[in-house]
């Protein structure tokens, strides 16, 4: 290999996070050392797998060389202190080019950081950059990027999942050991899922949403993405706990997540009660699964029995019309949040070729021009959900539906303490291959979705390889504000899989280049 | 379910302030009925005795202290503004000739 990683400080960038940060403090290693050795991977991988849409090392560096002086002056830094981060490219970012992969944000500087951000600046985490994204989280596949695709460092020709592709995709390629995703219909489980890293949508409220670029906003949530459980109970100490800059913030703070994961580190999984949900491929279910999908999750099911865990079948009917109610709640609320990129007070503002200039026809030719296909698409469609004489059967339907899904999740979570679950119904597709159908697109989210729409937490881990070689999720959902499971039953996952098979990321191809 | 026409596209792209190709008003018009047809079945479950749900966990009062805060600097916001004068956003012509 000819690559950074066999270098003395590239193997840093195959180090977990909580590795790193054990390193930092005992003063084996400086976070510009960390940080360098993953800009050097950065400017090594990122042409051939575009994760980032922004990177600015200097800055990166500067914010090192902060952390390493206050260490060498005896400050006490948090765990993660000087252990570098991506961020999604949806979350603003003071004085940082933030897109949300849209043209229509093209070069826009905001003028403040989000929430998130704050705490990740305050715990000493310093910013790699600004990571690929389907435009305005609308996708699964980073593919409707309005900057290209971010590539699938398993193999090249595949998508990295979405929205936030960019994030999994920087993870799995060894140019981030933490990112920042967000979660609205699946967006960081199912890309961890095909780039067999770890993603974890917390509780509803669990993180501040202040800041980020909203697509939905009673369903959007940021969390945590990263290569092991532990890192992703770490960072989400870090970035979760009230806001009072955010209305539907809960008011408890994010503790208890690592302890929780070390706990599940041992495997022991005695008295935990885990529900196999029939209708999210299960026995009733494997329709849409591909086979070596459904496989990989019979086998997780009978390690978890065997470490402990009784397990239970369970069934929520409802769920088969989530991925309707999603696709009727999210356009309706996406074609409100985006009524603000107007081209009057930042971003693009684009005049008609032809006759007045008034505002309005300026405002109809920036979002003509600055939106790309899904966007424009799902605003008709959320337009249209919301209209006078549709408002009712579409709208009002789906927040019935939505009801009833968290009614199925309140019933499940009496017979079992956490749900488990494909995270999606098949491993990584072709660039290019569900690009025509928009609806083939959409049928991805069908594991991930109820999550969101009832706002209770979920992980995705990994879960073997398929027989081409490409990951497998397992997911795992917990009642809402019982995040904490997530991580123990998640960790013990980990643990067992790598017992059977060894860590997934250790059979990933070095990235063609 | 009305059928969508590119008429009727056309009418919700105004609605959304979007100007859309005739090439995408053909184009959305049968993506759309495709996607309309498959979230059509939410009428069927959503039946009058099942109240709706509009936030997954409902918090109630949020109130906090009504005080002075830091707020986003004027300059900074404007430098980002597609035209600004005096200190304020500059945009086209709102009203009508008048």
């Amino acid at each position: 290999m000819t690559d950074s990683t066999s270098s003395p400080t590239g193997s840093l960038t195959r180090r977990s996070a909580a590795d790193l940060a054990a390193l930092l403090r005992a003063g084996e290693v400086s976070a510009v050392e960390v940080a360098t050795a993953h800009l050097d991977r950065i400017a090594d991988v990122d042409p051939a797998v575009h994760a980032f849409l922004h990177v600015d090392g200097e800055d990166t560096l500067a914010q090192a060389r902060a952390v390493d002086a206050r260490r060498a002056a005896g400050e006490d830094l948090p765990e993660l202190a000087g252990v570098p981060i991506a961020v999604k490219d949806v979350v603003v970012t003071r004085g940082t080019p933030t897109t949300a992969g849209s043209r229509i944000l093209e070069g826009w500087l905001p003028p403040y950081d989000a929430t998130l951000v704050t705490r990740l600046r305050e715990a000493g985490l310093p910013m790699l950059g600004k990571t690929n994204m389907d435009e305005f989280a609308m996708g699964s596949s980073t593919e409707h990027s309005g900057y290209g695709p971010t590539r699938n460092p398993w193999d090249l020709d595949r998508i990295p999942g979405g929205s936030g592709g960019g994030s999994a995709a920087a993870l799995a390629a060894f140019e981030a050991p933490l990112a920042i995703g967000t979660d609205t219909g699946g967006s960081i489980r199912q890309p961890a899922a095909v780039t067999g890293t770890v993603g974890v949508k917390p509780t509803y409220g669990s993180v501040s949403r202040y800041g980020l670029v909203a697509l939905a906003s009673s369903l959007d949530q940021a969390g945590p993405c990263t290569r092991t459980v532990l890192d992703a109970a770490l960072l989400h100490e870090v970035i979760g706990g009230h806001d009072p800059l955010d209305s539907t913030s809960l008011p408890e703070p994010a503790v208890g997540y690592a302890d929780a994961a070390r706990q599940g580190l041992s495997g022991d999984l005695t008295g935990v009660r885990i529900g196999v949900v029939r209708e999210l491929g299960g026995s009733g279910d494997a329709q849409g699964y591909q086979r070596e999908v459904s496989a990989a999750f019979e086998r997780s099911v009978a390690a978890l029995t065997a470490a402990g865990a009784e397990v239970v079948e369970v069934s929520c009917p409802s769920f088969e019309a989530a991925l309707a109610a999603y696709y009727l709640i999210l356009p309706a609320e996406a074609s409100s949040n985006l009524a603000k990129f107007d081209g009057m007070r930042f971003g693009l503002r684009v005049e008609p070729a032809e006759g007045p200039v008034t505002a309005e026809r300026v405002m109809a030719a920036t979002r003509g021009a600055g939106f790309g296909s899904e966007v424009k698409r799902r605003i008709i469609l959320g337009t249209y959900a919301l209209s006078a004489g549709y408002y009712d059967a579409y709208y009002g339907s789906a927040q019935k539906v939505r009801t009833l899904i968290q009614r199925d999740f309140t019933a499940a979570f009496e017979a079992a303490d956490v749900l488990v679950s494909p995270t999606a119904p098949t491993t990584a597709f072709r660039l290019g291959e569900k690009l025509s159908d928009p609806l083939a697109m959409y049928l991805n989210d069908v594991a991930t979705i109820p999550a969101n729409l009832a706002g209770v937490p979920g992980i995705s881990v990994p879960n073997g390889l398929d027989d081409a070689g490409l990951p497998i999720g397992l997911q795992i959902l917990a009642p809402a504000r019982a995040d904490a499971r997530l991580y123990r039953v998640g960790a013990a996952a980990e643990t067992l899989l790598a017992r059977s098979e060894g860590p997934v990321l250790d059979r990933i191809p070095e990235v063609a280049r | 379910m009305p059928t969508f026409s590119s008429d009727e596209i056309a009418r919700l792209a105004s609605l959304a302030r979007i100007d859309l190709t005739p090439d995408e008003l053909t184009r959305f018009a049968v993506e759309l009925e495709v996607i309309a047809h498959a979230v059509e079945r939410v009428s069927e479950l959503a039946t009058d005795d099942v109240p709706a749900t509009s936030h997954p966990i409902p918090l109630t009062n949020v109130w906090r202290l009504d005080v002075p805060g830091a707020v986003v600097d004027r300059d900074e916001v404007l430098a980002q503004a597609p035209a600004a004068e005096d200190g304020r956003f500059a945009v086209p012509q709102i009203l009508g000739e008048e």
